[in-house]
């Protein structure tokens, strides 16, 4: 390996394992699509289990929502990389490893699911409220305006949230994968920074971006298919 | 037949107690058109909300066909509920559902089968004239589109009543008058009840029966909507129906004094039709008979509700002391009211 120091030490393509490179992007995207699906059905399930308790009135509906949104605010504060650590023995238990994408999971979900259920409360709130009193004058149940009105209504400010959410867990995918969990994050520490592979870095970088430019134009792409509120 | 009886709602307030409603009696018959009339803040919409079992009284009995409102819960009353249409303001469509479809709403939730479902929302879609744009987007509607889209979703599950609050009150005048039409074709051929909340005269003229007019909470004054419009006995019932009779009224006011300035030798007179008087030619018959007055015409309006016509015209007569005083006599004998606005 030939090592230049300087700016071209950036651009030495033959340093680079292309092999290597391409399935930690493809551990990238793994751990971000399997833990973005947990995130959005976990955070779509908060928020709701939010949104309801608020809206109905009544001591248990009070307690369970300060019970879930205590638990929600506690771990949407924690910062990520001081969750993976946290999370290590729950990890184990779990996983039965703290090494690898799979080992990444669970601190990912558990620290996205909470930021996106806040999201998908206020999107619910932003629901016109005169068309679920629409909805509850025609007899639906709660049950029904949830699948039929609040889901629906909202779906375009789902996905969109959706959009915003995956592209931080693709940056906590590449944290992660600086204490072992694998992906480009942990090529670009291990490879580029601990060997003095700048060139790794720069391209796990770009592929990082391309990542992110990739999920924001099929979220931004969704979102207009699924918004009929202007044609 | 829907009946109110000594029906109250009061909220409690960190000002303390606030009454909504309070104390009101009214009963609504089977296939009637029925006003209620106010202001904003008069009770309307909190009466309505009790009628769709949305909120309780705190007093009283809200009895529809025999079954006390107040006292049912879960899943009668959302069974309840899908026996009365309602029609919004602000439509209350879903944007992310098509005409059809949010024409089926109702019925999903009543959980009819799909075919049926498809078969009736279509069936809808012909009775409100929207064929054609069962696939567009409530955003691709106007709003007289969007007002027919939320009477065909209120009538899917074949109501007995249709309760409209504020239905036409975000539509232009042309639109509003369509609207009304609607609705007075849909009350004759389904012999359903509709209960009519506005705040606008003019709705409650063109299409009711019967009207109850509602201030801070209580009706004031109630009866046919002929006999409100012609003899106005509460304060608040008179400035409706002013308002609905000289719309401009600070127009016409100027015009009047820049007339009376101009000839002051005329008597300013207003005629009040109502009934059979205002199709007949009276103002061509005292022309012709009194040929010498000169006769101008200010201000005038005509409504026509379900009873007839009813209207207000002012008049100034300029000539002849003894003529004038003639025309006015001839006028009482066709029983058209007069009044002396102006008399020098």
């Amino acid at each position: 390996m030939s090592n230049a120091t300087g700016l071209k030490s950036y651009f030495i393509f033959k340093n680079v394992d292309w092999p290597s490179m391409w399935s930690a992007t493809w551990e990238t995207v793994w751990m971000t699509l399997i833990s973005m699906i947990a995130v959005v059905v976990f955070g779509i399930i908060l928020g709701l289990i939010l949104y309801e308790t608020r809206t109905h009135n009544g001591p248990l509906f009070k307690v369970l929502n300060w019970i879930v949104g205590l638990f929600v605010d506690i771990f949407r504060s924690i910062p990520f990389i001081i969750l993976i650590v946290l999370l290590l023995p729950v990890t184990k238990e779990m996983i039965g490893t703290i090494i690898g994408p799979r080992a990444a999971l669970p601190s990912l979900v558990i620290s996205a699911s909470p930021f996106y259920a806040r999201m998908v409360e206020s999107y619910f709130r932003e629901v016109d409220s005169g068309v679920i009193e629409a909805a509850e004058s025609m007899g639906a149940t709660t049950w029904g305006i949830i699948t039929k009105v609040l889901l629906p209504e909202s779906k375009p400010a789902l996905i969109a949230g959706a959009t915003v959410t995956t592209i931080s867990l693709i940056s906590y995918t590449a944290m992660a994968g600086a204490i072992g969990a694998g992906g480009l994050g942990n090529l670009a520490y291990l490879d580029g920074f601990q060997s003095s592979n700048n060139t790794v870095t720069l391209v796990a970088t770009v592929i990082i971006c391309l990542f992110v430019f990739l999920v924001q134009y099929i979220g931004d792409l969704l979102v207009k298919v699924t918004d009929k509120r202007t044609l | 037949m829907i009946r109110f009886k000594d029906v109250s709602k009061d909220y409690s307030t960190k000002d303390g107690k606030l009454t909504a409603v309070s104390d009101v009696n009214i009963e609504i018959n089977d296939g009637e058109i029925f006003g209620i009339v106010g202001y904003s803040g008069a009770g309307k919409s909190t009466l309505v909300r009790m009628l769709d079992g949305l909120e309780a009284p705190t007093k009283g009995e809200i009895d529809i066909n025999g079954t006390n409102i107040a006292k049912l819960y879960g899943h009668r009353l959302r069974v309840q509920r899908q026996k009365i249409g309602m029609i919004f303001q602000h439509f209350n469509l879903l944007w992310s559902r098509t005409v059809i479809d949010n024409i089926a709403l109702p019925l999903e939730i009543a959980k009819v089968p799909k075919k049926k479902r498809q078969a009736r929302a279509e069936e809808l879609v012909k009775l409100v004239g929207l064929e054609g744009r069962e696939h567009s987007y409530p955003s691709e509607l106007s709003g007289g589109q969007k007002q027919r889209v939320g009477i065909a979703r209120a009538l899917a599950n074949e109501p007995t009543i249709l309760i409209s609050d504020e239905a036409t009150s975000a539509l232009d005048p042309d639109t509003t008058n369509e609207v009304l039409d609607l609705l007075l074709k849909i009350n004759k051929e389904m012999n359903l009840t509709i209960l009519l909340i506005t705040h606008e005269m003019h709705a409650i003229a063109k299409i009711c029966e019967r009207v109850a007019v509602m201030d801070s909470g209580r009706v004031v004054e109630s009866g046919s909507v002929f006999d409100v419009f012609r003899h106005p006995k509460e304060e608040v019932t008179k400035k409706f129906v002013s308002e609905e009779f000289s719309p401009q009224q600070e127009d016409s006011t100027i015009t009047l004094d820049e007339l009376i300035k101009k000839y002051p030798e005329g008597q300013i007179i207003r005629l009040v039709f109502h009934g059979p008087q205002a199709e007949l030619p009276i103002v061509s018959e005292v022309v012709k008979r009194y040929s010498e007055l000169q006769i101008s015409i200010l201000a005038g309006a005509i409504r026509q509700t379900q009873e007839g016509a009813l209207g207000s015209l002012d008049l100034q007569f300029i000539g002849d002391e003894k003529q004038i005083t003639d025309a006015l006599d001839y006028l009482k004998k066709m029983r058209v009211e007069t009044e002396v606005i102006h008399h020098e």
